[in-house]
């Protein structure tokens, strides 16, 4: 018995991914079985042991495979998931994911250094300039310019990288609250992350896919006012953070959804190679903003918000409290942020500034050249990591001297997270999978790249 | 954040001075202060292993490279180029350090074993690798492709994979519809 029963041949070809789906219980041996249902995980033998006898419990005919997305709007874009269910719990889960698949890493190679920030910021769109900052920080380490960086294109991107973190936390808030049957909070969160878009439009020009964070420092200067426009959203968002607390931590409907759903065990999590909120909310604290510092973090004050059950109210109230110490954070940037340039003065990378073009012919070659054909970077190869909103989100540079990476990968957190969906589902309720989902936060632009 | 090569590894390399630095045995190299340890594809699960009992428990990022069009990459003495490299970064929670592994694999034979009884959460990456490169490994319960559909042909990553172009549907241009029979005429 399959899912596409009694379906028209051309349908089932249409959305076939094959081998790639959930196969019933009958097609798979006892081993793949197991290491499907995670006991690979270092479960006890007990617990194995309770396993073995559900299965031996579960004919066919009791269960059945459904698909859950990819156009479900709870699924946060374009995730699949296969569930198998006994009556409404699941007993088995696999996410198929590519649907949003465009190559993004080929495109990379093809484009410059000076390039490639346009591409991976379009990766995780609801923390553009995470991705762009990881991408730079991996550029100018091959460079060898990373200790050069000037002190205001730091803490600026420190001021972004927050800012973005708030409004990435935001979404997450407004979507967990609308999956959830929480309808005003979705309006509530959309109107403060509004704030902060709008803060970055006026920055960057953009409210999202900004290209702002450039190998080499920032694109542009601060405009003029923008401590008022930052102070305004700082000063509004925690009365906005009490509202939710009434709104939502603090209701029993609430706490009932979330508490106990969807628990994962440090063990699990470490193995698994999540990182991030969901890492932590296992009580692991785990930030490399304070463990691995980059920028200066170092000398700021910031609490690693953890949790104790590994569940997902803990996955909520991390990100919510996440917004307050981001609101710390950017408090103390403001308030220490340096005067200075803004991007590095070093010819190699930087072009000339727009009032020198107009009047040396130097000049305008110059830039002419730095934006055809990009500055050649050393051969070698690094790995940079820094802290976004989901996790840990890496780039992999491979240089071969040109103008071109010669190759280009970003470890993206939610691609990695989505692994421990199958064992957070495991023998939920379909109605809980849907709250499980939205507590991993997946951004799919960023899983299929 | 650089490791001090294994004690007992530090007393066989004591006699000569020069020696190139090593770790469990395997050349390490430094990559813009990131130690990097190159391994051949049969010790590759046994270097893990070490690795991950002395804290570096979590593999992060496993990521497949095409050297096909850039052989002459830099790799200390003693390792083979080969076309294809893994490069597997793990992270120590404990200590706070990162250690790159690089593994060769041949373009012969573009297998490797699997990690994933060792750490299942390589299970995605893998299979992204797979998927892009073309590389099997070897013991992975479920080595499908990931991203890309099913039945689709070739590993896109791969540098002999030519990124082409897909026809665009719904773009009729008269102009080129009209110049199009024209041309011959006008040539002849």
């Amino acid at each position: 018995m399959s899912v596409t029963d009694g379906l028209p041949p051309e349908l089932v070809q249409q959305t076939s991914e094959g081998v790639q789906e959930l196969r019933p219980r009958s097609e798979l041996t006892a081993k793949e079985l197991m290491r499907e249902v995670g006991s690979v995980l270092r479960m006890s033998e007990a617990e194995a042991a309770r396993l073995g006898e559900t299965q031996a419990e579960t004919s066919e005919d009791q269960t059945m495979i459904i698909n859950m997305g990819p156009q479900h709007p709870s699924t946060h874009g374009v995730l699949r998931l296969m569930l198998e269910l006994k009556g409404e719990t699941v007993l088995r889960c696999k996410p198929i994911i590519g649907y949003l698949h465009t190559g993004m890493e080929k495109t990379g190679e093809q484009l410059t250094y000076m390039q490639g920030a346009t591409n991976v910021t379009r990766m995780d769109y609801a923390s553009p300039l995470n991705n762009e900052l990881v991408f730079s920080m991996a550029v100018e380490k091959l460079l060898g310019i990373d200790e050069d960086i000037p002190e205001r294109a730091v803490w600026m991107r420190m001021l972004l990288s927050e800012l973005n973190r708030i409004s990435s936390h935001l979404l997450f808030l407004a979507t967990n609250g609308l999956d959830l049957g929480a309808v005003s909070m979705m309006l509530y969160g959309w109107r403060e992350r509004e704030e902060v878009l709008r803060f970055f439009q006026k920055v960057t020009g953009l409210r999202m896919n900004h290209n702002f964070i450039r190998p080499g420092g920032v694109a542009a200067d601060l405009p003029a006012g923008w401590r008022d426009d930052v102070l305004r959203i700082l000063d509004l968002l925690p009365g906005r953070l009490n509202e939710y607390d009434t709104l939502m931590t603090g209701q029993p409907i609430w706490r009932d959804r979330l508490q106990g759903v969807g628990v994962i065990t440090p063990q699990e999590a470490l193995a698994l190679g999540a990182t991030g909120p969901i890492l932590r909310s296992t009580g692991t604290p785990w930030d490399l903003r304070r463990d691995m510092p980059y920028l200066r973090y170092p000398e700021v004050e910031f609490d690693v918000i953890v949790g104790t059950f590994g569940d997902s109210f803990d996955r909520y109230a991390i990100r919510l409290n996440e917004v307050r110490e981001s609101v710390k954070i950017v408090r103390q940037v403001v308030d220490r942020m340096p005067a200075g340039d803004f991007r590095i003065q070093n010819k190699k990378v930087t072009p000339p500034p727009r009032a020198r073009i107009d009047e040396s012919m130097e000049a305008l070659i110059h830039h002419f050249k730095i934006f055809t054909e990009g500055f050649k970077v050393p051969e070698g190869e690094v790995y940079v990591a820094i802290e976004s909103p989901r996790g840990e989100i890496g780039c992999y540079i491979v240089s071969d001297g040109s103008a071109k990476p010669y190759r280009m990968h970003i470890r993206g957190p939610s691609f990695v997270n989505l692994q421990t969906l199958p064992h957070m589902m495991r023998n939920c309720l379909v109605a809980d999978a849907v709250a499980i989902i939205s507590s991993v936060d997946p951004i799919l632009g960023e899983v299929d790249r | 954040m650089a490791d001090a090569p294994d004690p007992e590894v530090a007393a066989d390399t004591a006699p000569q001075p020069e020696a190139p630095p090593t770790l469990h045995g395997f050349p390490l190299s430094d990559s813009r202060g990131q130690p990097v340890v190159h391994v051949p594809r049969e010790h590759y699960v046994d270097l893990i292993k070490a690795l991950t009992d002395e804290g570096y428990t979590q593999i992060t990022d496993i990521c497949g490279v095409d050297y096909l069009t850039y052989p002459n990459r830099a790799v200390p003495a003693g390792v083979s180029r080969e076309r294809f490299e893994l490069a597997v970064n793990v992270l120590d929670i404990e200590n706070r350090r990162r250690m790159r592994v690089r593994v060769q694999i041949p373009e012969d034979d573009p297998s490797c074993p699997s990690l994933f009884d060792l750490h299942p959460g390589t299970e995605a990456m893998e299979r992204e690798v797979f998927d892009m490169f073309g590389i099997v490994f070897t013991d992975h319960p479920d080595l499908t492709r990931i991203l890309m559909p099913e039945d689709w042909e070739g590993h896109p990553l791969r540098k002999d994979y030519d990124p082409g172009a897909i026809p665009v549907q719904f773009t009729h241009d008269y102009r080129l519809a009209d110049a199009a029979p024209v041309a011959p005429e006008a040539s002849a």
